[in-house]
């Protein structure tokens, strides 16, 4: 065994361990319960004495026996002579003793011999440290928007770290924010509005892309390098840059205020994504399909739809399910150009919403539910999809 | 036969292509050159409105006498600017009604009024009034007068069409507005931003690539903050970092890290102690680039996890047959592999995050040492309400845009080239 490998692995499991129980705690905190202290020197203490205890006993004892008594160990000296906690606490920390035991049992004395055993060791550990600090960050603003919607004002305000849920509570008491930004801030009519011009933009976007990629990707004329280039230079070129002029002419002709006007907006700036990517899935369909569908004296809207069509559907879904995201978080052009309530999409709403200081701010995060759900929903059911349409549309974002 | 078959198929791509280019040019190129024409004018917000004769129409009873009723025409031009010419005014009586003693510009056909006013100057007001007669004994009725709204028609000079140009907008924007200021915070904003989503890109993705539980839910997760609509993030972000409820601040001061709460997106600089030097940190802009990073790098994963993805496995192995460790494995065969991906998301981030526009309005709206060119452009536009200095800042924004590109596109030639 290398001493340097032995400190390495000794430091960063410890470490590790550290930052597991005070992400633990952290949780604990916000549910209400006082806890003032990560304990830093005792839990590193702990953690170095496990990991070495580890090495020690090494295969003399049965893998789950040798993990529970360290669990057991750490949970009582934690929370019995470091604090006294709720017994919930003890059971988490419990389980986070299981789960870090297990994994530092495959380090042993032969292992730590091995060549470069503490590059390795370091790693490992950091690679879990990840898994587990990437989740956390992601997860808890998604978590917090979810949780402060359930909350009420005032027990908010008597302790802002107090996130814990009375689930004994009436339904309707439970979501009041939810009943209420339906009722008196007519969110029913802008979740209608949204997927309006969500769904119209991807039905407007595929009817004007899908013959455009097949003129692109299959035909010959004059300009069709020009165009094919100058499609991504075009997408490239951002909304800010537009929202002046285009203001200016909407409210010339009457356009603002009008769920019509966004949608073409909407289309417009999607469609050189949509046609791009198509285009490029539209090559790689075999052309001895058409030269047969040419021979049958099919035309070119029958060659799209007998055989492009049914041959491009994941290519289809991808563009539809990518363009049916954008549209549904635009918030720019719907700040610019609707001001009236009736007319709103979600994002606007609750961008008004916030506007009013007074607005309480479990009716915003409510709000934010009601317009994230949907959008994660389709994402995780059609990942597949989308992670392709993110990846070809990426040139934006 | 294959001329007319190539004519055929002309007019067929052509007939396929027209709307969608007919959608874009419309919608995003012409306002792109739309903004160069604004940008060289002084143009209000008040200005585009195009101006209109208004009357708002009174209905009063004269004392002592049934039979007769005042209407007053309160009329005036919308526009504080603008003159508009031959106003033709058009008002409808009731059948029992006759005016009398009528103004010389208007005559009566068909219980129609009609008035020529002539050319209506800028602010142009006038009270404009009509005595009633009831033909008959009936008593006229003030409320059916009332409903009957006035038709008032002219002509007028669109301030966008005029032909009078100006240099003033591109003077303020490089001496008046803080212009090295704006573009210093946006260079920031955008470096920073770009690196560290990278940065985060590269290490999500080569944590991903191993083999883990719950590897896929962990995919998904990381891409979450992306594909989230911005405004409920943004307000979740603010709600989290308020200096006095938000759980941030909170939970810092309760495990005694910080001792006063931070004012993290409203405070400009923040002074940081470090061995005996002051450091000064924009503390705002910093927030908003956490912000950023937070919510672009799973982009910068995506792609480095696909060209990871990519990499045979058999280096790794012949590496490891060799006697490399983990970090050789990573210098000398994971780098090396993804830094055409890397260069690509460079530029392709930098271009985007330089046009960012409503993460930054939704945090801070542009204060505390948070503006950037973009929110620029709305401030001046709808905050100042001065159209032809937001087109003007666009217009420098687009230039600089160009140049981007202009590098962006040689670099995919250039790597084109070498595959």
């Amino acid at each position: 065994m290398k001493t340097k490998s032995l400190i390495y692995y000794l430091l960063i499991s410890s470490i590790f361990l550290f930052s597991l129980v005070s992400i633990w705690k952290i949780l604990v905190t916000l549910q209400g319960v006082e806890l003032k202290n990560f304990n830093f020197a005792i839990i590193i203490t702990l953690g170095i004495a496990i990991s070495l205890l580890n090495l020690i006993i090494g295969e003399k004892l049965n893998y789950l026996i040798k993990s529970s008594l360290f669990a057991l160990i750490f949970t009582f000296v934690d929370g019995y002579i470091v604090q006294v906690m709720p017994i919930w606490y003890n059971i988490g920390i419990f389980a986070i003793l299981i789960f870090f035991s297990l994994k530092i049992n495959k380090y042993n004395q032969k292992y730590l011999a091995s060549e470069h055993s503490s590059q390795i060791v370091v790693f490992d550990f950091l690679t879990l440290f990840g898994i587990v600090l990437f989740s956390f960050v992601i997860l808890f603003p998604f978590y917090m928007m979810l949780i402060t919607s359930f909350k009420t004002q005032a027990a908010l305000l008597i302790n802002p770290l107090d996130f814990s849920i009375n689930f004994n509570q009436d339904f309707k008491e439970l979501f009041k924010s939810y009943f209420i930004i339906f009722d008196t801030y007519n969110f029913g009519r802008y979740i209608l509005i949204s997927t309006f011009v969500s769904v119209g933009t991807v039905i407007v976007t595929l009817i004007f892309a899908i013959p455009a990629a097949y003129a692109v990707a299959r035909l010959n004329f004059f300009g069709k390098n020009f165009l094919s280039t100058s499609i991504l230079i075009i997408y490239m070129f951002p909304a800010i840059v537009l929202v002046i002029p285009l203001y200016t002419v909407f409210s010339q002709l009457g356009l603002r205020n009008s769920v019509g006007g966004l949608l073409i907006v909407y289309t417009a700036t999607t469609l050189p994504v949509a046609i791009y990517m198509l285009q490029g899935y539209f090559r790689s369909i075999p052309k001895e399909l058409e030269e047969a569908a040419i021979m049958d004296k099919l035309n070119w809207f029958g060659i799209i739809i007998k055989i492009i069509l049914p041959l491009s559907i994941p290519a289809i879904s991808s563009v539809a399910l990518y363009v049916f995201m954008i549209a549904w978080n635009e918030f720019l052009f719907s700040l610019m150009f609707l001001d009236n309530p009736n007319s709103f999409t979600l994002s606007r709403a609750i961008q008004y919403l916030s506007g009013d200081a007074e607005t309480p701010r479990q009716y915003l995060m409510a709000g934010s539910v009601v317009v994230t759900i949907p959008v994660l929903l389709i994402f995780v059911y059609f990942e597949k999809y989308l992670v392709s349409g993110l990846t070809a549309g990426s040139v934006k974002g | 036969m294959s001329d007319t078959l190539s004519k055929i198929e002309k007019r067929t791509a052509y007939i396929l292509i027209l709307p969608a280019v007919f959608l874009v040019f419309s919608i995003i190129l012409f306002p792109i050159f739309a903004n160069v024409w604004i940008s060289f004018k002084e143009v209000g917000l008040k200005d585009i409105r195009i101006p209109e004769p208004r009357a708002k129409k009174i209905v009063k009873s004269i004392k002592d006498n049934p039979d007769q009723l005042k209407i007053i025409y309160k009329l005036r031009n919308s526009s504080l600017i603008l003159e508009i010419r031959d106003v033709k005014f058009q008002d409808k009586l009731p059948k029992n009604i006759k005016p009398i003693n009528l103004d010389e510009r208007c005559r009566v056909k068909s219980n129609k009024i009609y008035c020529e006013f002539g050319n209506w100057e800028a602010k142009y007001r006038e009270n404009f009034q009509i005595l009633l007669q009831s033909s008959d004994d009936k008593q006229i009725n003030k409320e059916k007068l009332k409903t009957i709204k006035p038709k008032l028609t002219g002509k007028s000079d669109n301030i966008l069409l005029n032909t009078n140009f100006t240099l003033k907008n591109f003077k303020k924007v490089f001496f008046q507005n803080e212009f090295f200021d704006l573009l210093t915070t946006t260079f920031y904003y955008t470096f920073f931003g770009t690196i560290g989503s990278i940065i985060f890109g590269i290490l999500t993705a080569q944590l991903v690539n191993q083999k883990f539980f719950g590897r896929t839910f962990m995919r998904s997760v990381l891409l979450f903050p992306y594909v989230g609509p911005v405004v409920a993030l943004a307000y979740t972000w603010e709600l989290l970092l308020d200096p006095y409820s938000g759980t941030l601040n909170n939970l810092l001061m309760n495990f005694q890290v910080i001792q006063e709460p931070l004012n993290l997106l409203g405070q400009k600089y923040l002074t940081i102690n470090f061995f005996g030097f002051d450091i000064k940190l924009r503390l705002a802009l910093t927030t908003v680039i956490i912000f950023e990073i937070w919510r672009y790098f799973p982009l910068a994963f995506l792609f480095i996890l696909a060209r990871l993805q990519a990499v045979p496995k058999e280096l790794y192995e012949a590496a490891e047959v060799d006697g490399a460790g983990p970090l050789q494995k990573f210098i000398n065969i994971t780098l090396p592999q993804i830094t055409a991906v890397i260069s690509i998301l460079f530029m392709i981030r930098f271009i985007w995050n330089f046009n960012k526009f409503e993460d930054i309005f939704l945090l801070t709206g542009g204060a505390s040492g948070t503006r950037t060119l973009p929110i620029n452009v709305y401030e001046q536009g709808f905050t100042i309400s001065d159209i032809g200095m937001g087109s003007a800042v666009s217009i420098v924004i687009v230039a600089l845009l160009l140049i981007f590109m202009f590098v962006y596109f040689k670099l995919i030639g250039k790597r084109a080239d070498e595959n």
